[in-house]
């Protein structure tokens, strides 16, 4: 894999070791703050595509999540892998995806990265370590363990993230998943995205606990539950699991407690309360407005960031309307056969 | 020339691909324990060790899950599945997963799992360790499968499958394991989509898959005298190789298909839409297709036979359709 993000910006560990990390270097920071803005403009973007019907078919949005996503893959090398959910843009974005190809997948073009073939729940850009969306709720936490393997079975120190939701972890993939990542030591993260809801289901109606971080002690693992919405906690938390992968001590169980502010996706109507709603919508709760605070983010910084992701997002959306639909004889020959 | 037995051709296709690729690792339940309850991963995890040879807890879903992760990321995994019945729970990493990486992600990744599993009918197993589940992936695209009948075809098909760069499923039958034929020196592959004639005859055209070739050979030999029966082995399902079954049906005029899954919406249904798709012409008769009754099968011997293709039953069929 190249060891370099589509767009020329340094990856994180080239700018910095662990331990700079833990006491948070400002351009560490700012790169955090500039991916998580990537991921909410974006999304914004692609909600006002799909209502002008510009993009088709159904998109699981991630806004107000998106410091889990950053807070994971910051600290993640390139060659790491992800396998991600129906909701997974933020985490390709996170993980270095190109923007151009990801709007262009959202409306179904041949350059799009996934060829057109995939669309919102089935992007893939494996050059930046990222595995795939996936329908099948559940469906990446035994593909992690595939990841994990393969670097344990070469001897090197990759490792392999699964995100899910708390949904996710009623399947019982999840069982199968972790029982065996703890059994063989692999080098996994499992992070649990806790958005309290799994399509209108509220978390309380699905699960006994409060939490699903204490079952990995029935996997003899350790279980952390963070403030999903604190980025800089979800780094530190996410980097201590990845040094303890990296150093073949095995799996952690991440749970990231977060909210989901748009609905479920575009189909479906959402009957949350409203004071919930409303409180979630508080700037204190805002991942975004969170980060600024504590990295002491100054306006300056923050509009020059906004600036360029606008303009990198202008220019992802021009692409995708310039690209051509893939063809569909093309297509039929090169996949359909008996 | 030499004799060997199709369980010893599993077990050396595995040992000289393993021995090959250092890509290639075997994973399922009790594959690194005396060669598994079958023996056919014997000597493995002595040759190759541990870390190649991976006994599983009892997680179908997350082995063959692991599986198709491990090839996205460049590895070439041998799934075992103890009995076929079990895919069941494995479907969706089977499915929804290992078999639509390659499409949905635009050819971006390839997705190189062989998945072996074991099948075969009249060992009293009764329902849920007795199934021809063949068709359910002859019905997903991105499935090859393949399912030899002879020691050879057990070698060469497995290390074509080994070595594709898709999933492929390989479907074994425990009733063949102990059948032992002369097999050339040297090392060979069966090419996937490549059918055998495996006897030829002038006035009907019997496809058989797997346990069925026998019955075939058997119900041709009976025949003899009556009937000239030309018996065609296809051994790679998907691909299928129609063209030396439409050539076959040219001459005869006449078509069966065989095999131990139920008759209704199976292989044997797909032959006969194919051929009747692009051969209608060429038939003399209607096509028949014999297969087991439509019932979850049942343990006791006598209902067990009465459920599934016979060579009493498929001469019978044999004869109707020649008397015509
Ligand atoms: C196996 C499966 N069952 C059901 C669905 C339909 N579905 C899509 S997303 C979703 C909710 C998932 O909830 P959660 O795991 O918490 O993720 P979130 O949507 O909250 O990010 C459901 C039920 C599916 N895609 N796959
Ligand atoms: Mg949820």
């Amino acid at each position: 894999m190249p060891a370099k993000f589509w767009n020329g910006q340094k990856a994180i560990w080239e700018t910095t070791s662990i331990d700079g990390l833990k006491t948070m270097e400002p351009d560490l920071v700012i790169q955090m703050y500039r991916s998580m803005l990537t991921i909410r403009l974006f999304e914004e973007k692609a909600k006002q595509l799909y209502q002008s019907g510009e993009i088709a078919g159904a998109i699981h949005l991630s806004i107000g999540q998106e410091a889990v996503a950053v807070g994971v893959c910051s600290a993640l090398r390139l060659d790491d892998a992800v396998f991600s959910t129906h909701r997974g843009h933020g985490h390709l974005i996170a993980k270095g995806g190109h923007l151009p190809a990801m709007m262009a997948e959202l409306m179904g073009r041949q350059t799009g990265c996934s060829h057109g073939c995939g669309g919102s729940m089935h992007m893939f850009e494996p050059q930046v370590g990222f595995m795939g969306g996936n329908g099948i709720v559940g469906g990446g936490l035994t593909l992690a363990l595939g990841a994990a393997f393969a670097a344990q079975y070469r001897g090197l120190d990759g490792i392999a993230v699964v995100f899910f939701g708390d949904g996710a972890a009623q399947q019982g993939t999840f069982h199968e998943a972790l029982n065996l990542a703890a059994l063989w030591k692999l080098p996994y993260l499992a992070v649990c995205e806790n958005n309290q809801y799994a399509a209108t289901t509220p978390f309380a109606a699905a699960v006994p606990t409060a939490d699903i971080a204490p079952r990995a002690a029935g996997y003899g693992i350790p279980g952390i539950v963070v403030d999903g919405n604190d980025c800089l906690a979800v780094y530190r938390a996410a980097a201590a699991a990845v040094e303890r992968a990296r150093a073949g001590d095995g799996p952690t169980l991440l749970e990231c407690k977060t909210y989901r502010v748009e609905p479920h996706c575009g189909i479906i109507a959402d009957r949350r309360p409203k004071e919930e709603l409303e409180r979630w919508g508080q700037p204190d709760r805002d991942p975004l407005e969170h980060l600024r605070r504590e990295g002491g983010l100054s306006d300056s910084v923050i509009s020059a960031v906004r600036h360029d992701v606008e303009a990198e997002l202008e220019t992802a959306v021009a692409f995708a309307r310039g690209s051509p639909y893939p063809d569909p004889a093309a297509f039929l020959q090169e996949h359909a056969n008996t | 020339m030499r004799m060997l037995q199709y369980i010893q051709a599993i077990n050396e296709a595995l040992h000289e691909e393993m021995a090959r690729d250092a890509s290639v690792f075997v994973i399922g339940e009790d594959v690194d324990q005396n060669g598994g309850v079958f023996k056919t991963t014997q000597g493995l995890v002595e040759r190759f060790g541990a870390r190649r040879v991976r006994g599983t807890p009892i997680s179908e879903s997350a082995f063959a899950g692991l599986a198709t992760g491990a090839a996205m990321s460049g590895l070439r995994p041998v799934v075992e599945f103890m009995y076929f019945d079990f895919v069941s729970v494995a479907m969706d990493p089977l499915v929804n997963q290992m078999a639509k990486i390659a499409g949905m992600s635009g050819g971006q990744l390839q997705v190189p799992v062989t998945v072996r599993a074991q099948t075969g009918a009249r060992t009293r197993e009764a329902a849920q360790h007795s199934q021809s589940l063949e068709a359910w992936f002859l019905h997903t695209p991105g499935f090859k499968v393949v399912m030899p009948a002879t020691s050879y075809d057990a070698k060469g098909l497995l290390k074509s499958a080994i070595r594709d760069n898709g999933p492929v499923l390989y479907i074994e039958n425990r009733l063949l394991y102990h059948e032992t034929e002369s097999v050339p020196d040297g090392e060979w592959t069966t090419p996937l989509g490549v059918a055998e004639v495996v006897r030829e005859g002038r006035d009907i055209t019997v496809v058989a898959i797997g346990y069925a070739r026998k019955l075939a050979l058997a119900a041709a030999q009976a025949l003899e005298g009556t009937a000239s029966v030309e018996v065609i082995d296809p051994r790679s399902l998907a691909p299928l190789d129609l063209a030396t079954i439409l050539s076959s049906v040219s001459k005869t005029g006449r078509l069966v298909v065989v095999h131990d899954a139920p008759a209704s919406c199976g292989f044997g249904a797909e032959i006969v839409r194919r051929v009747v798709a692009q051969g209608f012409d060429l038939l003399d008769a209607e096509p028949l297709v014999v297969g087991s009754a439509h019932v979850p099968m049942p343990f006791s011997p006598p209902l067990e036979d009465a459920c599934l293709p016979s060579t009493a039953s498929l001469t019978a069929a044999i004869h109707k359709i020649i008397n015509r």
